[in-house]
């Protein structure tokens, strides 16, 4: 039955159902079929505008592959949905925009607290509130980041085509299984409803997360890895006779409540974060075009990435030593990759679908001008608006 | 035989209150919470096991003992363990 | 599921060291509070029931009783304020092998989490939802609950509750539950029967629990003993039965004091396929 082999994926029954290695799609559909490509199980997920395709496109896939899906009664349930699901064994993803993720912040937390590994993709419109749901943006970004209370370290990724788009799907499935945690993919509106062609690939690399091997009586739910990290505990699924108890409380490794003991809750909160920002230079990706001689660089990232390579093509045929860095890692930041880079040219350029999210980030860790361009309204920033700032 | 675990004791006396025999009393002694745990009257328990389930915090036990056959027929009569 | 005669006779002690967290006790409630019994009587059913440990999952949101599963010694999730059916419906359906059973409390079944009570009816999964009614948000200290009595003081209410409260039963039958029983903590057996009985219903069965709270809500309303407000719960309740037949063949006197009670018993049984049944359909014309 669907839910006996939750640690293997047929990946060439994926394959068939999927249909021609070669698709003209667009990306909410490529997330779907990265989903299913990584292994999803369950999905859990509640219709918005511009996400609503991913809902439809797995619930019309994920009983072909065996999979689940249920459509829930609200973003809230759907993140709850997820989690319960993740704790049985299944590799899980939800989808939504702004508002619906606003919603999931609260089991998003709960998601860190508990370390269950998710996949939560963030198809951005403006906000706040309903804000233009049919237009795209990237004001998520710190929401992303900063959006549940209490400490946390998220992972969050942003690609910028339907082939990346595929393919972070696949690596934010495989990362919150390493890490165990919550993991985002951010794109936009317009990168959600943009067709492009794609390529299936072959052969997937996929990552299961770490289960116990000693015997119930011996298995700390919540103390150190022994196989894999060691600030990343192994994961006994539910009904596996481990008897694992899990809080959104401040626990102790045994899992059990510690809500008063300071020391305990140090421990647990540092190393939940440090599981993540200790493998900070392994995590954050970074393309570079042009860098070599670059005086200035075009620091981007999603869809305005794209502008800022339209912006670099025009400004080097101008003459201009301009370069390009797009992060694609946005959380954990590449600090010391910022830096370094500030070190070797004279500006930086940020342009961004918001109002300045990672803009900050970047003047705090770089050493050289930092300059904005933002736009927000829907529009795609334009390379000539970069442009008037190089 | 009630026995009673007296760490787990909070002092409501609903199993007092509750027995149809009236075979428990509160003890002279107090526990560590600071309350008087129940004691067993002698020869007044049926093992009707009320006071078991009535007990809110798992402090109170009825073990089977020599009087197992009159025991075992008021359990047949509740209907509760067989 | 075992058949009834082969499940083991045990004693309370064997109870307690067969499934209880021995670090965990004393446990956290209240002298006076429901809630031991609750656990107590639920772990009762699971035993007669020869549920295997391993393969049943407690969950529960937030509140006095969503603590309850941490003391029982099986896989349990202790999710987010009124969330845990929703967490619920990821479990069964990833993985309907399991069988899984909700400590939910009045406030965080009605109150903030009453969305997903009603479409977790809706669905119909194949769970048991013990709802532990005190009538009062007991964790934080004793404000009005969705059920809180009108006339009945909270922090939140000091002049007395002006609101008319919830009765979780009702919303449980009408919005699709199978199986539907309310009973007091001071009558042991017939919960322990109730509970069994849900385990043993395919389909969402729920069961209310009332449960006296003497700290957060005896105190204020005038029932300064434990004892007063566990009365108080007696002279309050009658058997739906009973209920009826007054109902049906009282006088207009006794027929008045009806207005009064608050009604026990099972009050729904019936059938409809789970959900977790219906997708396996489903995925049955996929194969």
């Amino acid at each position: 039955m669907f839910w006996d082999d939750k640690m293997t994926t047929d990946l060439e029954k994926v394959k068939e159902v999927l249909g021609p290695k070669k698709q003209f799609v667009h990306g909410d559909t490529a997330v779907c079929y990265g989903a299913l490509l990584a292994g999803c199980d369950f999905y859990g997920g509640y219709p918005i505008t511009p996400a609503s395709e991913i809902a439809e496109m797995i619930a019309s896939l994920m009983p072909k592959v065996g999979g689940v899906n249920i459509q829930m009664e609200d973003e809230i349930a759907s993140m709850a949905s997820i989690i319960g699901a993740s704790w049985t064994g299944a590799k899980v993803m939800t989808a939504t925009s702004g508002p619906g993720f606003s919603l999931m912040q609260e089991n998003i937390g709960f998601a860190y607290m508990s370390e269950t590994p998710a996949v939560v993709v963030n198809v951005q419109r403006s906000g706040p509130s309903t804000g233009q749901p049919t237009l795209g943006a990237e004001g998520d970004m710190m929401q992303a980041r900063y959006g549940s209370h209490g400490d946390y370290q998220s992972i969050t990724l942003s690609p910028n085509t339907i082939q990346e788009t595929l393919e972070f799907t696949i690596k934010a499935f495989n990362l919150a299984e390493e890490y165990r945690s919550p993991v985002f993919l951010m794109i936009s509106a317009d990168l959600g409803h943009m067709r492009e062609m794609i390529t299936i690939p072959d052969e997937v690399d996929l990552v299961y997360r770490k289960t116990p091997k000693v015997p119930p009586e011996e298995y700390v739910p919540f103390g150190k890895g022994k196989y894999g990290k060691e600030k990343v505990p192994e994961f006994a699924p539910f009904g596996t006779g481990y008897r694992t108890y899990v809080t959104g409380l401040t626990h102790n490794e045994f899992g059990f409540p510690a809500t008063d003991d300071q020391q305990d809750h140090d421990k647990l909160i540092r190393r939940q974060i440090e599981k993540i920002t200790d493998d900070r230079e392994k995590l954050t990706d970074i393309e570079e075009r042009m860098m070599d001689d670059a005086e200035i660089a075009l620091v981007s990232y999603g869809i305005a990435s794209r502008s800022a390579l339209g912006a670099l093509k025009i400004a080097r045929d101008q003459g201009k030593k301009v370069g390009y860095f797009r992060l694609k890692t946005i959380w954990p930041f590449p600090k010391k990759k910022i830096n370094e880079l500030s070190q070797k040219v004279d500006k930086i350029v940020v342009p961004e679908m918001n109002t300045g999210h990672v803009y900050h980030r970047v003047k705090e860790y770089a050493d050289c001008e930092v300059k904005l361009v933002s736009k927000i309204g829907g529009e795609i920033i334009s390379p000539k608006e970069i442009l008037e700032e190089v | 035989m009630i026995e009673v675990n007296e760490d787990y004791c909070k002092g409501c006396n609903l199993c007092i209150l509750y027995c149809p025999r009236d075979a428990l009393v509160e003890s002279e002694e107090l526990n560590k919470k600071g309350v008087h745990p129940p004691v067993e009257v002698e020869d007044r328990c049926n093992g009707c096991r009320l006071c078991e389930l009535i007990c809110p915090d798992f402090a109170i036990v009825v073990v089977e003992d020599d009087r197992l056959p009159k025991m075992k027929r008021t359990k047949k009569c509740s209907g509760m363990i067989k | 599921m075992a058949d009834k005669n082969e499940v083991d006779v045990i004693d309370g002690k064997q109870l307690q060291d067969k499934y209880l967290r021995e670090e965990m006790m004393p446990h956290i409630f209240c002298n006076g509070c429901g809630l031991g019994n609750v656990l107590d009587y639920v772990l009762w059913a699971v035993e007669k029931e020869g549920l295997d440990l391993d393969k049943t999952v407690f969950l529960s949101g937030i509140g006095c009783s969503s603590r309850i599963p941490g003391y029982i010694n099986a896989d349990a999730l202790h999710t987010t304020h009124g969330r845990a059916l929703a967490f619920a419906t990821g479990v069964k359906m990833a993985n309907p092998d399991l069988n899984v059973i909700v400590f939910t409390g009045d406030g965080d079944c009605i109150g903030i989490g009453g969305n997903h009570f009603i479409h977790a009816l809706r669905r119909n999964l194949d769970i048991t939802v013990i709802a532990v009614n005190n009538y009062i948000y007991g964790m934080t200290g004793g404000q009005v609950a969705p059920t809180t009595p009108e006339g009945h003081i909270g922090t939140t209410a000091p002049y007395g509750n002006i609101e008319p409260p919830f009765d979780m039963c009702e919303m449980a039958k009408a919005a699709g539950a199978t199986y539907v029983a309310r009973w007091p903590v001071f009558r042991p057996h017939q919960p322990i029967n109730s509970i069994r009985e849900g385990i043993r219903n395919k389909g969402l069965s729920f069961i209310e629990m009332m449960s006296p709270c003497t700290t957060a809500y005896g105190r204020r309303n005038r029932f300064r003993k434990i004892e007063d407000l566990w009365a108080f719960y007696e002279d309050k309740t009658i058997l739906i039965e009973e209920y009826d037949k007054i109902d049906r063949f009282g006088t207009e006197e006794e027929k008045e004091e009806l207005d009064d009670k608050i009604k026990i018993g099972v009050f729904k049984r019936s059938t409809r396929k789970p959900l977790e049944e219906r997708y396996r359909d489903l995925l049955e014309e996929f194969k």
